[in-house]
C-alpha cells in the first residue's frame, strides 16, 4: 500500500525542551563540526558554546590526551591528525596517520594512539610524544570503530564492509581473532570492567555484546520504535556508565538514543534527540550524556538519571565527534 | 530532423580477466614491502600487485592517480618485518575455501551515447565485479575464503551457454550477467537445471521481473519502473507535477515512457503533452553538428502545452542530451538527460562511499559507472552470503540469498535486500544532475506498510511473477 502525505520530518530537531536544572560540575565538551572545519567548545554547566575555533579539514574523531592537555582530532580531508591545546585551543602539532583517519583511541597509558584509516584497510599505531608511526595492522575493508580494553592489552577495530570486529594484541600488533557482526559495524567499546565489548552495526540495526575472553556473543540487542521505519534505526555511538548499569546507543536517522539496562540487555527507553545522532559522550560523573546530531547541527544533552533530553545546543554544521574533559 | 548518420560501434572486446586471489599472509605483508607501491594503494586489493596478469584494463598500483594523498609514514620496518602479524591466527589451520563467480557479458551491437563523457570503458561492469572480488578477499583472508572471477564474453548466446555450463561444472555457481533481455531469458532457461544463480546487471526491463521472471535469476539493477518512480517522487515533492513527455521510438524508449506515465499517475503528476522524437541515430559526432541541433530542437518542442518540466525517455541516450538549454520555453529537463535517476553516481560520497569510490579509482584509474556499481553489488551478494554461512555450498548459499534474513550493505544508507516475490534488489535510488546528487528516493512522505523502498517499482500486490511463488 502506498500513501502520499505531506513531507514532514519525524523528529523535531532541538524541539523546545524544557530546561531543567542540571546539577553537574563544569567540564568542557569538545565537538568536531565535520562540515565547518571547526571545533565547538561547550561548558557543561552553562550548557552553552563558549568558543568556536577553526581547525583542519573535515574533523571527525576526537580524543583528549591522558593528562587532559591536548585535544587530538582526526582531520580526515587533511589525511592527518591535529593536536590542539585543550585550554588555549592553539595548534600544537601534527601526528602522522594513514589516509582519511576517522576514529582513534588512546592506550590507557596515554602514550600510544590507535587510528582507523578508513581508506586503506589499516589501523595505524602512533607514538604521541615522538609523533611517529610505530606500526600498521592490516584489518578488513573500511576500518572504523576503535575500542581498547581497560588493561590496554586488547585493541578492537571494526571494519565497515568486512563486517567484523578485529581483536588486536597491543604488544605484538597482531590480530588474534576476527568476529563477524551485523552489517556496517561503526563503534566498539568495552565496559569499565573489561568483561563486555559492545559493537554497533549501523546497517544491520543491532548491537552485539561480545565476551572479550572467549569472543563469544553474550547478547544481540534489537531496536523497535513505533512509527519509525526499521531501516531508519541505525545504531552508531555507544556509551556505558562506569557502574556498568546503563548503556546508551545513538540510533542515527531514527533521531533517538536508546537507553539499555545492561543487566537484561533490554531497551528501557528511547529519548528523542536531534537529527542523525551519531556519537555520544558521558560527563565524568556520568550525570549528562552529550549526543552529536549531524543533520540538525546541534548536540543534545540528556540527563542520565532522569532519562530525559534537557537541552539542545547549536553547534557548527554537521557535528560529528565529541569528547569531554575529566575535570 | 537530424540527418547525420552514424554507424553502430561494437564495444571493444576485453581480454578475459582471470583473477585468482589467494590472499594469504605472506602475500599481504609482501606487498607492504614492495618497493614503488604507492602507500595510498595499500590494502585496497593486494593481489593485483602481484598476481593479476597485466591485462590492459587492470591498472597496476603505479598507475594510481596522483591526487591520492600519501600519508607521512607507512611502510614502517615493524610492519614489514612481521609477516604473519596480520592475518587471522585462527584461520590458519583451516583449508582455504574457494568461491568461484562468473561474469558473463554478451557483446551487443548498439549505438554509442552522444557524450564523450558517457562512452563506456572497455571493462565497464567487469571492473566493478573485480573490486568486489578484492573486497570479498580482504574479508576472506580472515575467514580462509578465496574468491575468484572468470569472465566469458561473446556475441553468441549459444557459445555463452556452452562456456557457462563448463564453468558451472567446475564449481562456478554464481553468475553475473550483463545481457540483453531476450538473451538473458535464453541463458536462464538453458541453465534451469544447473546449480547456478544468475544475477542480472544488464537490463532494467520490468518484464524480466514480472511475466518473464525466472526462479534462477535475481536482479541487481533497478527496473525502469523503479527509476521512473524515483524521479517521479522527487518531481512530485518539488511540485513539478505538469510534465511534457518526449520519447524515442526504440522499444526500450517506449517501455521507459510507459514507466514515466505510470509514475506520473502514481505520484499525482500529469502528462499534459507528449511527443515522439523520431531520430535516426547517425554518427555519434561530426565536426560541427551543434548548428543544426540548435536549429532543430527548439521547434520540435514548440507549441507544447505549458509544462513544469520536460521528461525525456531515451534509454540509449541517443538524443536526450540535446534537450537541455534548447527547449522552446525555458524549462528544466529530466529523465534520460538533465535530472536523472540511477542506482549510482560517480560523485556519490554519502554513507562512507568516498572510500569505496577511492578504491575503485585506484584500481581502474577512472570513475565508477552505474554498471560497475551494479556488478560490484552483484559480487558482494555472494561474498556476503559466503562470509555469513562460511561455506561455498551452492544449496546453502542460494537458500540464504533468497531468505528474508539476507541483507547486504551497499553504500546506500540502509540495507539492501531482495524482494521475495521476484528476486529484485530493493534499494534507495539516486536522483542527480551531471555532477552532483540532488536527492535520494524514496522521498519523505511516500509511505508503505512494509518498507518505503517498495514505493519504487512494481510492488508485491501487482506482480505478475509466478516462478518465485513456487
Amino acid at each position: 500500500m502506498l500513501f502520499l502525505k505531506s513531507a514532514l520530518s519525524a523528529a523535531a530537531a532541538g524541539a523546545a525542551m524544557a530546561l531543567m536544572s542540571a546539577p553537574a560540575m563544569a567540564y568542557t565538551a569538545y565537538i568536531t563540526n565535520e562540515k565547518d572545519n571547526t571545533l565547538s567548545v561547550i561548558d557543561t554547566e552553562k550548557l552553552e558554546v563558549i568558543k568556536t575555533v577553526k581547525i583542519g579539514q573535515r574533523p571527525r574523531g576526537v580524543v583528549l590526551s591522558k593528562d587532559g592537555k591536548w585535544v587530538i582530532v582526526c582531520t580526515s580531508d587533511d589525511n592527518i591528525i591535529q593536536v590542539y591545546d585543550a585550554k588555549t585551543l592553539e595548534f600544537v602539532k601534527l601526528l602522522p596517520s594513514g589516509p582519511d583517519p576517522e576514529l582513534q583511541i588512546l592506550h590507557p597509558d596515554g602514550k600510544i594512539l590507535y587510528v582507523a584509516n578508513e581508506d586503506d584497510n589499516l589501523v595505524t599505531v602512533i607514538d604521541i610524544e615522538q609523533g611517529k608511526v610505530i606500526s600498521d595492522v592490516p584489518v578488513g575493508v573500511e576500518p572504523e570503530g576503535m575500542g581498547i580494553s581497560p588493561d590496554g592489552k586488547v585493541l578492537v577495530n571494526t571494519s565497515e564492509t568486512t563486517n567484523m570486529a578485529h581483536f588486536i594484541d597491543t604488544t605484538t600488533y597482531k590480530t588474534f581473532d576476527n568476529i563477524l557482526v551485523d552489517s556496517r559495524p561503526r563503534v566498539a567499546i568495552f565496559n569499565a570492567e573489561g568483561t563486555q565489548l559492545w559493537v554497533s552495526s549501523e546497517i544491520g540495526g543491532t548491537v552485539t555484546v561480545i565476551n572479550p575472553a572467549d569472543r563469544k556473543q553474550i547478547a544481540k540487542i534489537n531496536f523497535e520504535i513505533q512509527g519509525i521505519a526499521k531501516e531508519a534505526i541505525q545504531p552508531v555511538g555507544v556509551r556505558i556508565t562506569k557502574d556498568g548499569k546503563k548503556a546508551f546507543v545513538a540510533l542515527g536517522p531514527a533521531n533517538r538514543v536508546a537507553i539499555i539496562d545492561v543487566a537484561t540487555f533490554k531497551v528501557e527507553k528511547y529519548v528523542l534527540v536531534g537529527q542523525r545522532v551519531w556519537q555520544l559522550y558521558l560527563t565524568p560523573d556520568d550525570k549528562l550524556l552529550f549526543t552529536t546530531n549531524g543533520a540538525s547541527n546541534d548536540v543534545t544533552v540528556v540527563d542520565v538519571a532522569a532519562e530525559k533530553a534537557i537541552k539542545s545546543i547549536k553547534t557548527g554544521r554537521y557535528p560529528w565527534g565529541v569528547v569531554i574533559s575529566k575535570d | 530532423m537530424l540527418v547525420l548518420k552514424r554507424t553502430s560501434v561494437r564495444r571493444a572486446a576485453v581480454a578475459a580477466l582471470v583473477l585468482t586471489m589467494p590472499l594469504t599472509a605472506p602475500l599481504f605483508s609482501g606487498l607492504l614491502m614492495a618497493p614503488g607501491v604507492l602507500p595510498g594503494f595499500l590494502g585496497a586489493a593486494p593481489a593485483f600487485a602481484q598476481d593479476a596478469p597485466p591485462a590492459a584494463d587492470a591498472k597496476t598500483p603505479d598507475a594510481a592517480i596522483p591526487d591520492t594523498k600519501a600519508p607521512a609514514a607507512k611502510t614502517t620496518p615493524d610492519a614489514a618485518a612481521a609477516p604473519e602479524a596480520n592475518t587471522a591466527a585462527k584461520a590458519d589451520s583451516k583449508p582455504i575455501l574457494e568461491i568461484k563467480a562468473l561474469y558473463v557479458r554478451q557483446d551487443r551491437e548498439q549505438p554509442l551515447p552522444l557524450s564523450l563523457l558517457d562512452l563506456p570503458a572497455a571493462d565497464n561492469g567487469i571492473a566493478g565485479a573485480n573490486l568486489a572480488i578484492a573486497d570479498n578477499n580482504t574479508t576472506g583472508k580472515f575467514l580462509n575464503q578465496s574468491f575468484k572471477l572468470d569472465v566469458i564474453e561473446s556475441n553468441d548466446v549459444d557459445d555463452i551457454i556452452k562456456q557457462a555450463k563448463q564453468q558451472i561444472a567446475s564449481g562456478a555457481n554464481y553468475i553475473v550477467a550483463d545481457m540483453a533481455p531476450d538473451a538473458l531469458l535464453k541463458f536462464a532457461d538453458a541453465l534451469a537445471a544447473e546449480p547456478a544463480i544468475i544475477a542480472n546487471v544488464g537490463s532494467p526491463d520490468d518484464t524480466l521481473r514480472e511475466e518473464n521472471c525466472r526462479a534462477n535469476v535475481i536482479h541487481i539493477s533497478p527496473t525502469r519502473t523503479m527509476l521512473a518512480d524515483a524521479l517521479g517522487q522527487y518531481l512530485s515533492w518539488k511540485q513539478w507535477r505538469n510534465w511534457f513527455l518526449v520519447s524515442g521510438t526504440r522499444p526500450e524508449d517506449k517501455a521507459l515512457a510507459d514507466a514515466f506515465r505510470r509514475a506520473a499517475k502514481r505520484f499525482g503528476s500529469k502528462i499534459g503533452d507528449e511527443r515522439e522524437f523520431a531520430y535516426d541515430s547517425g554518427s555519434r559526432r561530426s565536426d560541427g553538428g551543434f548548428e543544426q541541433v540548435q536549429q532543430q530542437i527548439p521547434p520540435f518542442m514548440q507549441n507544447a502545452k505549458d509544462h513544469d518540466i520536460v521528461v525525456v525517455a531515451d534509454e540509449g541516450q541517443l538524443f536526450a542530451d540535446y534537450m537541455p538549454y534548447r527547449t522552446w520555453i525555458p524549462r528544466p529537463v529530466a529523465g534520460s538527460a538533465g535530472l536523472t535517476a540511477s542506482s549510482w553516481h560517480p560523485a556519490l560520497e554519502l554513507w562512507g562511499a568516498t572510500q569505496f569510490q577511492n578504491r575503485f579509482r585506484r584500481l581502474n584509474n577512472r570513475m565508477m559507472s552505474t554498471l560497475d556499481y551494479d556488478s560490484w553489488l552483484a559480487v558482494r551478494v555472494i561474498g556476503e552470503a559466503a562470509s555469513r554461512k562460511q561455506t561455498s555450498d551452492y544449496k546453502v548459499l542460494s537458500a540464504f540469498i533468497h531468505s528474508p534474513e539476507f541483507e547486504v550493505a551497499a553504500f546506500k544508507g540502509v540495507k539492501t535486500t531482495l524482494r521475495a516475490w521476484n528476486g529484485q534488489l530493493r534499494q534507495p535510488l539516486i536522483v542527480s544532475g551531471a555532477k552532483l546528487l540532488v536527492s535520494i528516493s524514496p522521498q519523505p512522505g511516500f509511505l508503505h506498510q512494509f518498507t518505503e523502498l517498495d514505493t519504487l517499482g512494481i510492488d508485491r500486490p501487482e506482480t505478475k511473477c509466478k516462478a518465485y511463488a513456487k
